[in-house]
């Protein structure tokens, strides 16, 4: 794993371009190398099921990124997927496992999506969209305060608490949707549709709507806080060393529940621009289940806001292109998710590999990892 | 133990005759040879060669940063070296691992514990078996009563390690190394927090186990241990090996003569500004050089303190009053382990009293949090300085503010400005000599007592009121400990600071305070006034009598 408190608040010292070239270069390859094992290994099975698995790489890349149509639809799909990584990195980074980020994102929805299509009517459609995103915001944010004053208060074990919340949340997110905000003019069992004009706007010349500067926009803020705020380092001390947090006399507690909160109320936030950019409402049994592929996505990205945008960007394309392509081959939906498994499983395998200086090649390969620890401390500086 | 156990060995008449048989050859334990060890930065071990003889204790001595537990961490097999070769009983060997290390029959005590805190004492020592030696509970809880009692322990095998105080974790160390029956034992600093009864009881321990054979290598920074226990003296500088003292001419000199070479090794052409350094004073000097009879206004005032004890742990079970002065250092010995802790907690907020009442300058601190209380000029020293007094992943600059987040002028208005912080640390590092390759390297990776040096820097930077120092020397070289504990002495004799230290050497406390306190276990035996006489007066009343001044 990216040993991500090499990261550090000051900036380095400028570096030579030739270094910085090569740096970039290996960085690359790092990253880039198990996705080449887990495409050879999903091809292969591609291969045992008697598909063609080049025709279906291909594909993947071309609707998912290749083709106007299917950028976009990558795009748009970044905006959620962007917004619940950095709610789960700034939790994981003050080393609290915000596990119930399926629950937030659903609480979230349900309510946006119940009422959206009433605050809309009811006033100027600009204001009830800022108000709709504010809500979602909210609405995720307090989604955690249970397993966070637990947590705080108690030291109870945060993981189950929010796991706890989360089958809480989707089930409640349920039964809103089919009791209190069901349609008034469908049979579905969904909530009322916001009318298409009144969703997010789209950027110029584009079918995106702006969640993507939202999300962006989002990002950079907690990046700015996490490397050039006093509150940003005091979490990085709670998740490196919570003794030492305690030591150094920060309030522990209420930066617990800040940073609970603040995680839930970016997983809330993606939800309500996927609601109002894409969806317009939420019907029953809707979960699209973003969290758990996300762990490890912010993981294998070293827990930094700026490092997870392509990884996140990746998984968008085989998730959309994907789509396509298992839908032409016949292939169930499932097969995509054995494909994502599989690249994971090798990037966290490389990661491990790297950690343990191997393939050795002698004794020079010592010298090479410290090397790239030490290129580490720099690049994330 | 399957015979393994060293303790068992000198009953048999095969062992014996196997120690006579390698001592006349004069068997080589252990030889390192030119090994280099590079770190981002840092040289940490330039082409040092070192060597162990079987029955013989070598001394490593060094500054702080010198690569002394690098090298020891080569043979532990936790760092690979660039360059060089490892020779274990005259053949070549590859210690890729802590396992190679340890089935080559190479026993360590690292510097900073290595045990499980989640485990018991007797799971600990469990773990240190070699592999396929099935052993019994009892069998070990016997071995371990066995251990504890040459070495003068007292901890109950079922305590969980977290629950242990520091002084006491170093000893189950020491007793896991001695139990594995190793052939060649390395102890990193093992008398940091020993008080001198328990070192002497280590000394014994050796001088036992170099009869039976055993190769030993002993880093510390107390020359004089190093010329009792010692039979040769290696000094590291910078990486290197500047010299080695070999026992004919470790017997023919005077501890003297001996300190006057180790300084002028340690530190060339320092040797007249090191004249007064702590460790080239008798103890006789150094009694009754607190500055008695000018106390001003108290400071810290503890009244009826109790202090809950947590599990397996001694608390401040007896009600506890003490006073602390403006202009005033107060000592407080005692066998680590009888309530320091919880005392110095309970101070700086980290625990809540469960009686009692503790005023700073007047006012009432009892139900302050531990900011507020830092706010108001209070500043606790920890002991566990990688535990909770640094955060190793991030960078000693970064450390070094770690009690101002949020304040002027590191941040305004909750905008950090890294430039700021740089220059703070570049300072610090300066002024205290932190040996590291620059403020942006981690704080874990700094050596054991550079990282010590962070903690004190951070600490004395802020114009504190009132400073609790838990060890404050522990792992600090015979310099900086001289440099640091006159640091303590004038921020007491500003006048306007008090200092409570709390140590385990009596020689320290002695150098340092006007008054000593006793604790022991969880009860405050006695208060002396820093005159001659005052060691003995201590001394009883660290076996039991009752003394207040
Ligand atoms: N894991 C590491 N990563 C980077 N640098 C390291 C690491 N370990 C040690 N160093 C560096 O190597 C040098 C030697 O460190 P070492 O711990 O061997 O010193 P030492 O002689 O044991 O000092 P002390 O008396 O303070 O314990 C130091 O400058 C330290 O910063
Ligand atoms: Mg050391």
């Amino acid at each position: 794993m990216i040993d991500t408190a090499t990261e550090q608040a000051l900036p380095a010292d400028a570096v030579e371009a030739p270094a910085l070239w090569r740096r970039w270069t290996s960085g690359f390859w790092r990253h880039a190398a198990p996705v080449v094992y887990g495409l050879i290994a999903g091809g292969v099975l591609l291969l045992i099921l008697g598909k063609n698995p080049v025709g279906f790489y291909w594909t993947t890349l071309e609707s998912g990124l290749l083709t106007w149509g299917g950028l976009m639809q990558t795009i748009i799909r970044l905006a959620p997927l962007l917004l619940m990584s950095a709610g789960f990195i700034v939790a994981f980074q003050a080393g609290l496992w915000n596990i119930g980020g399926d629950g937030q994102f659903l609480m979230a929805a349900a309510l946006v999506g119940g009422l959206g299509s009433y605050m809309v009517d009811a006033m100027p459609y600009g204001l009830a969209l800022v108000l709709l995103c504010v809500m979602g915001f909210v609405i995720g944010g307090v989604w955690t305060i249970v397993p966070s004053f637990l947590k705080a208060y108690y030291n109870m074990n945060e993981i189950i608490t929010s796991l706890m919340m989360a089958y809480l949340g989707i089930n409640l997110a349920n039964l809103l949707i089919k009791g209190p905000l069901l349609t008034t003019t469908s049979f579905v069992p969904q909530t009322n549709v916001i009318p298409f004009d009144y969703l997010l706007p789209y950027l110029p010349g584009t079918k995106i709507h702006i969640g993507i500067i939202i999300a962006l926009v989002v990002l950079a803020a907690i990046h700015y806080m996490q490397t050039r705020t006093g509150y940003g380092l005091r979490l990085r001390i709670l998740g490196a060393n919570p003794k030492a947090a305690v030591h150094a006399g920060i309030n522990v507690k209420r930066d617990i529940m800040t940073a609970f909160a603040l995680s839930g109320a970016l997983i809330g936030l993606a939800a309500a621009v996927e609601i109002l950019g894409v969806w317009g409402y939420v019907r029953a049994d809707w979960n699209p289940a973003f969290g758990m592929s996300l762990f490890a996505i912010v993981f294998l990205a070293g827990l930094n806001v700026m490092v997870v945008i392509p990884f996140v960007f990746f998984f968008a394309v085989i998730q959309i292109g994907g789509h396509e392509a298992a839908r032409q081959a016949g292939l169930p939906n499932d097969f995509l998710l054995l494909l994502i498994g599989l690249v994971l499983f090798f990037m966290v395998l490389t990661e491990w590999a790297r950690e343990k200086g191997w393939p050795r090649m002698g004794r020079k390969t010592v010298a090479t990892v410290s090397e790239v620890r030490a290129e580490e401390a720099v690049d994330n500086g | 133990m399957g015979g393994r156990g060293r303790e068992t060995a000198p009953a048999k008449p095969d062992a014996a005759t196997l120690v006579a048989d390698e001592c006349t050859q004069d068997l080589v334990a252990i030889e390192l040879c030119d090994i280099t060890k590079v770190f981002p930065g840092v040289r940490a071990n330039d082409c040092v060669t070192f060597s162990v003889r079987k029955g013989e204790v070598h001394c490593l001595l060094g500054e702080n940063g010198a690569g002394k537990s690098t090298l020891m961490n080569v043979l532990a097999g936790i760092y690979m070296p660039e360059e060089g070769r490892i020779r274990v009983g005259g053949s070549e060997v590859c210690i890729a691992c802590p396992r190679d290390s340890i089935d080559l029959g190479i026993g360590m005590v690292h510097q900073h514990s290595s045990l499980i805190p989640n485990f018991t004492v007797l799971e600990n020592l469990l773990l240190g078996q070699g592999k396929g030696v099935r052993l019994s509970v009892t069998e070990a809880t016997q071995g371990l009563s066995r251990l504890s009692d040459l070495l003068g322990v007292e901890v109950d095998p079922s305590t969980v390690v977290s629950q242990l105080s520091l002084g006491q974790q170093q000893q189950v160390e020491i007793i896991k190394a001695l139990w594995q029956g190793s052939k060649v034992l390395v102890l990193d600093e093992p008398t940091s927090m020993l008080t001198p009864k328990g070192i002497e009881d280590l000394e014994q321990v050796l001088v036992r186990l170099k009869g039976e054979g055993l190769a030993v290598v002993f880093i510390t920074h107390k020359l004089h241990e190093a010329f009792t226990i010692g039979d040769r003296v290696s000094v590291l500088r910078q990486g290197r090996l500047v010299g080695t003292i070999e026992p004919d001419t470790m017997r023919a000199s005077t501890p003297r003569q001996l300190q006057q070479m180790v300084v002028n090794l340690m530190f060339p052409g320092e040797a007249e500004s090191l004249a007064n350094v702590a460790e080239l004073q008798d103890l006789s000097d150094v009694v009754g050089s607190g500055c008695v009879g000018r106390l001003g206004e108290p400071l810290l005032e503890l009244e009826d303190v109790t202090v809950a004890a947590e599990r397996g742990e001694v608390g401040i079970g007896e009600k506890l009053s003490l006073t602390l002065h403006a202009g005033e250092v107060l000592g407080i010995a005692g066998v680590d382990g009888n309530g320091q802790r919880p005392l110095a907690e309970a101070i700086a907020g980290q625990r809540r009293v469960s009686g009692g009442d503790i005023r700073l300058a007047g006012k009432s601190i009892r139900k302050l949090s531990i900011g507020a209380r830092q706010r108001l000029g209070l500043r606790y020293v920890t002991d566990d300085r990688l535990g909770e007094g640094i955060v190793g992943r991030l960078s000693v600059a970064v450390n070094m503010v770690s009690k101002s987040i949020g304040s002027p002028p590191f941040w305004t208005r909750g905008r950090t400005h890294p430039e700021r912080i740089e220059a703070n640390a570049k300072t610090l590092v300066d002024e205290y000599h932190i040996m590291t390759p620059s403020v942006e390297t981690q704080a874990g990776s700094l050596s054991g007592g550079n990282i010590q040096k962070v903690v004190l820097a951070r600490e004395l930077s802020f114009g504190p009121k009132v400073v609790v120092f838990n060890k404050p020397t522990y792992g600090l070289d015979v310099k900086t400990t001289t440099a640091v504990r006159s640091r303590i002495r004038q921020l007491a004799d500003g006048g306007k600071s008090g200092a409570l230290v709390i140590s385990t050497d009596l020689e320290e406390l002695l150098a340092l305070s006007d008054r000593v306190a006793v604790l022991s276990r969880g009860r405050l035996m006695g208060i002396v006034s820093n005159k001659p006489g005052a060691e003995q007066e201590i001394g009883a009343l660290m076996i039991g009598g009752t003394h207040v001044d």
